[in-house]
């Protein structure tokens, strides 16, 4: 029984019969990690003592025949953007180099509750900022499928660790497609549940109208499991949605679309997409039509504008919420010899606290919001984020789902689209719509692109709180894919 | 000391010569036991940064969620301002750099506040003011930034700054007049009655201990002149740090005697920032608003729309307080006082206490008697404030209540109220503590009544031959042999009956 080869699911049920305990469990992914991580480098803290002894409290309580969660001993890897008391929390970003946080983020604290076992903190670009974890101050992370190329990002950390065995499960945030877009590159499980559905309390924020917590896997049904425990009302989250969680574990297992409606969204495709990730994506939706959906086109005329529209909006929030980064109360602090002034001393920090994105972010947020210019362009961002919820509206109005490829192309090369801003945006063209919208979206592995045998990932997207539905479908689809290819794609793998 | 070389024009002069324009804009602490966005305690003087959170604090990650008591607040002050309540608002983010912010944005209210268009009637003179409310609205107090080792306690010339954040996010409702037009002369007495008006309206709606010198009612005064009769309104000044009801009466009155010289002199009022000082009454510039932030307003994403359901605005309408203004009216009704009577009262700040005493039991004339006479007397010796007196209006109704019973004459009352304020303990206590009441056995009474008549002789005379003004000198007599403890008519009376 090889421990970090077993999936969550797998390795809670396993820990519940008393096959294998939480501390073996832990200390194998943390024997894994020290073998492979110099070369994935998925981790900028690795959590080895508090793991171990948050693994020998579970074992004692089980021992006690205490009834614990389901993923009690489980391993979980954690994006450094959230708060976590005890461990540092970086964002990727040298400003806040060296801060403990006083407090656990809400879903850091319900992952504690649950028993799940934190395994450290995971890279990602800085702040969430950007699509390949080459953002990141403390250097990039490495697909395991090809050390050459990214691992998508910003939660590039968490997508490889899971990718690599050093974790069964991590957990991410998407802005603009920071969890499905790694997870499709990295050929493994990513949700965006729907906005609110899980707590932003103490995720530092990137853009707060956007940001959404969601579960990494290797396996639907693992990420479902992760979704069920982090999800649900937060009163310190004042957009958090005050309703039951969706009931994602039990639409995993049923793996039923026969009489779904699948509506497959004509902008997403075309021009600009990889012809091997086109050919993957429509084998996809033939093998969901061959298990009873009933797949027509969609269109969704406004998403071209996405895009645009998230560049504004994402940028002028984030100029905002990074403004509290001023060396006064935490983190870096330069130039405070007793002879500069406080504004000085915070330019200075500044300057050299942050990576050359966040600035460019930052001053295009900083323009986008100014006087006389508000109206013609985070106004307009906002009537344009509109149109696209009524496009996913209309849309909705017919099918149960929506379907497109998660990402345009597979895995890039590290250093291929650091210079090229707007290449690099182009990664999150698929995804973007669903963080505008507010909605629910999930990436499933569907097979390896023809050219570069890479993985291509299927995004299904479902309405707001209808995140069992995204279960549904990419349970299904996991399934019949796994018949075809014998395996698992990650077990195809090199790495 | 701060000193001005402002040329200024007297003020009657200036007042000959041009019409001023004012506007206020008022900052009140609300009495929240939470803050804003937090649960931290808003006790006043608590231990620097001491009453803080990851939320009032702006750590990363942390995320703010609305006081509901604080939205309730605000829409009381609303309707008792005349103003409309929104159904549907948000809170916005004014971003700029301070270090006492800890966010380095500040959220607010912008083009969306909860109360608007009210109004505010104020009483100069024999006239009553319509002030017209623009607007209302809720948002979070920054932290206070202590600057040490300059002179002035400004940033400018400190050697460095601390900053306490237990004041970062209390809440704080900010309420704006619409220009206020044709006061003319009045204008300096207009603008500290309406904050004196506004200051009574909060109190009474209790939601705030609008003390001006804690900071919880702050004020900011703005001023602008137009040559008389022309309607044509030069540029503003914004004055700051106007800390007390005389000062802004006092701030008012300089910038319209400053701005007068600078118009008479061909000159152009600048817009711009200006500061008031306590200690000569004068302003100086701040910041000029030519190189004036742009906040870059942008609704609060992290927080969810505010839509005071009607229902819950009607119970908060039917639960207000009777304004201050209808509570003199009724209580000048009540009492059967003149206008000039209860103007007197409401200035002293005597009108609680004595409401409060007339409904401890005592006469609305006794109550008033006592507190603008003898109580006012002893305020104004030791500069303090009626209320602050050491003598609660229960108290005061209980002397009164000995006074009228005969237990104490007016001198005894006086040393009751001394011992009173001394602090050693209630009247009753001081009455027996010292045997202070006035001799009412009549036997006790009799025999010094008739140890007087015998002393003398041709004063009883007199009175026998019914000359009874006379009887003055033997009243005087028991009182000096009961040691000023009797009842002089009383007295009086047994006197006349023994020599009738």
């Amino acid at each position: 029984m090889e421990l970090t080869r077993m999936t969550a699911a797998e390795l809670s049920a396993a820990l519940a019969d008393g096959q294998v305990s939480a501390t073996e469990v832990t200390q194998a992914h943390l024997d894994r990690i020290a073998a492979v991580d110099d070369r994935v480098h998925a981790f900028l803290h690795i959590a080895a003592d508090s793991a171990l002894a948050q693994a020998a409290d579970v074992d004692k309580r089980r021992a006690t025949g205490e009834q614990l969660a389901p993923l009690a001993g489980v391993p979980v890897a954690v994006k450094d953007v959230f708060t976590t008391f005890g461990m540092p929390t970086t964002c990727g970003s040298r400003i806040l180099d060296g801060w403990h946080p006083p407090y656990d983020a809400t879903i850091t604290q319900r992952l504690k509750q649950a028993g799940a076992v934190i395994l450290g903190k995971t890279n990602m670009d800085e702040f969430a900022m950007g699509s390949s974890t080459e953002n990141s101050a403390f250097g990039p992370s490495h697909n395991p499928w090809d050390l050459d190329k990214v691992p998508g990002g910003s939660s590039g950390g968490s997508a490889a660790a899971v990718a690599a065995y050093e974790a069964p499960l991590a957990i991410g945030t998407d802005t603009g497609g920071s969890i499905r877009q790694p997870a499709a590159v990295c050929g493994i499980v990513g949700t965006k549940p729907t906005y609110g559905g899980s707590s932003r309390y103490g995720v530092v924020a990137f853009a707060s109208s956007l940001d959404t917590p969601g579960p990494f896997g290797r396996t639907v049904l693992d990420a479902a499991l992760l979704h069920e425990a982090i999800s649900g009302h937060d009163p310190m989250d004042s957009t958090s949605i005050d309703a039951p969680v969706p009931p994602v574990v039990a639409a995993a297992r049923e793996a039923d679309v026969s009489g779904m409606r699948i509506g497959v969204v004509t902008e997403l495709s075309g021009d600009g997409y990889q012809p091997g990730v086109l050919s993957r994506f429509a084998e996809a939706v033939e093998v969901l039509e061959s298990l009873g959906a009933k797949v027509t086109e969609v269109s969704c005329p406004h998403f071209k504008y996405a895009l645009p529209a998230y560049y504004l909006i994402a940028p002028s929030e984030a100029s905002s919420n990074l403004a509290r980064f001023d060396a006064m109360r935490y983190g870096l602090r330069v130039g405070d010899d007793g002879t500069r002034d406080a504004e000085e001393v915070m330019a200075l920090t500044r300057e050299v606290g942050f990576g050359a994105e966040v600035k460019r972010r930052i001053i295009l947020g900083t323009y986008a919001l100014s006087s006389g210019y508000y109206d013609a362009y985070y106004g307009k961002a906002q009537q344009v984020r509109t149109l696209i919820i009524r496009d996913f509206d209309a849309a909705f109005g017919q099918v149960d789902v929506l379907v497109s490829p998660a990402t345009p192309t597979t895995a890039f090369g590290i250093g291929e689209r650091a210079d090229d801003p707007m290449a690099m945006y182009l990664a999150d063209l698929c995804t973007i719509p669903s963080d505008l919208a507010g909605n629910a979206a999930i990436s499933v592995p569907c097979g390896l692109a023809a050219e570069d045998g890479l993985p291509v990932g299927l995004q299904v997207m479902a309405p707001a709180l209808a995140d069992d539905r995204l279960y549904r479908v990419a349970a299904a689809a996991e399934a019949a894919f796994t018949d075809r290819w014998g395996q698992p794609l990650l077990a195809s793998a090199k790495g | 000391m701060t000193t001005t070389t402002e040329t200024l024009v007297p003020f009657t002069e200036a007042v000959q010569r041009y019409d001023p324009l004012i506007g206020l804009e008022t900052h009140v602490e609300l009495g929240t036991r939470t803050k804003m966005f937090c649960g931290c305690p808003t006790a006043f003087g608590a231990e620097p940064n001491s009453q803080v959170c990851p939320v009032c604090l702006g750590l990363p990650g942390s995320l703010p969620v609305v006081n509901r008591m604080a939205i309730e607040y605000t829409i009381r002050i609303g309707l008792a301002l005349n103003c409309s309540i929104a159904t549907w608002c948000r809170f916005a983010r004014k971003n700029y750099f301070y270090p006492d912010m800890p966010k380095n944005f500040q959220i607010s209210q912008y083009d969306e506040p909860l109360c608007t268009e009210g109004w505010l009637d104020v009483a100069v003179g024999e006239r009553t003011i319509r002030v017209g409310i623009e607007r209302v609205h809720l948002e979070e107090d920054t932290g206070k930034s202590l600057h040490v080792g300059g002179a002035t306690g400004r940033i400018q010339g400190a050697e460095y700054s601390l900053v306490d954040y237990n004041r970062a996010g209390i809440p704080l409702v900010e309420i704006v007049t619409k220009p206020i037009e044709g006061t003319g002369a009045d204008a300096p007495v207009a603008a500290r009655t309406y904050v004196t008006e506004l200051r009574d309206l909060l109190r009474s709606l209790g939601v705030s201990d609008v003390r001006m010198e804690e900071g919880s009612l702050r004020c900011d005064v703005n001023t602008s002149l137009a040559p008389r009769g022309s309607g044509r309104w030069g540029t503003r000044t914004e004055t700051k740090n106007v800390n007390s009801l005389r000062s802004v009466e006092r701030a008012v009155r300089f910038e319209i005697e400053r701005q007068a010289a600078v118009l008479d002199s061909g000159g152009r009022v600048i817009q711009e920032t200006r500061h008031f000082h306590e200690d000569t009454g004068t302003t100086t510039p701040g910041r000029s608003k030519e190189e004036a932030q742009d906040y870059r307003y942008f609704p609060e994403p992290d927080l969810v729309p505010v839509a005071p359901p009607a229902d819950w605005v009607e119970q908060i309408k039917a639960a207000l307080p009777e304004t201050p203004s209808a509570r003199r009216a009724r209580l000048q009704a009540e009492w059967d006082l003149s206008e000039a009577d209860m103007t007197a009262l409401h200035n002293a700040g005597a009108l609680d206490l004595v409401a409060e005493t007339v409904a401890a039991g005592a006469t609305p004339a006794d109550a008033r008697k006592w507190w603008l006479g003898e109580l006012a007397r002893r305020a104004n010796e030791a500069g303090t404030e009626l209320a602050d007196l050491a003598m609660t209006p229960a108290q005061v109704a209980r002397i009164t209540e000995l006074v009228s019973a005969g237990t104490l004459n007016d001198r005894l009352a006086r040393e009751v109220i001394d011992a009173v304020l001394a602090g050693q303990g209630t009247p009753d206590e001081v009455v027996e503590a010292r045997g202070l009441a006035v001799v009412s056995d009549e036997g006790e009474l009799t025999k010094a009544v008739d140890e007087a008549i015998a002393a003398n002789p041709v004063v009883a005379a007199k009175i026998r031959e019914g000359k009874t003004a006379a009887a003055g000198v033997l009243v005087g007599a028991v009182m000096k042999a009961t040691g000023s403890k009797a009842d002089a008519p009383r007295v009086r009376e047994l006197i006349l009956q023994r020599l009738g």
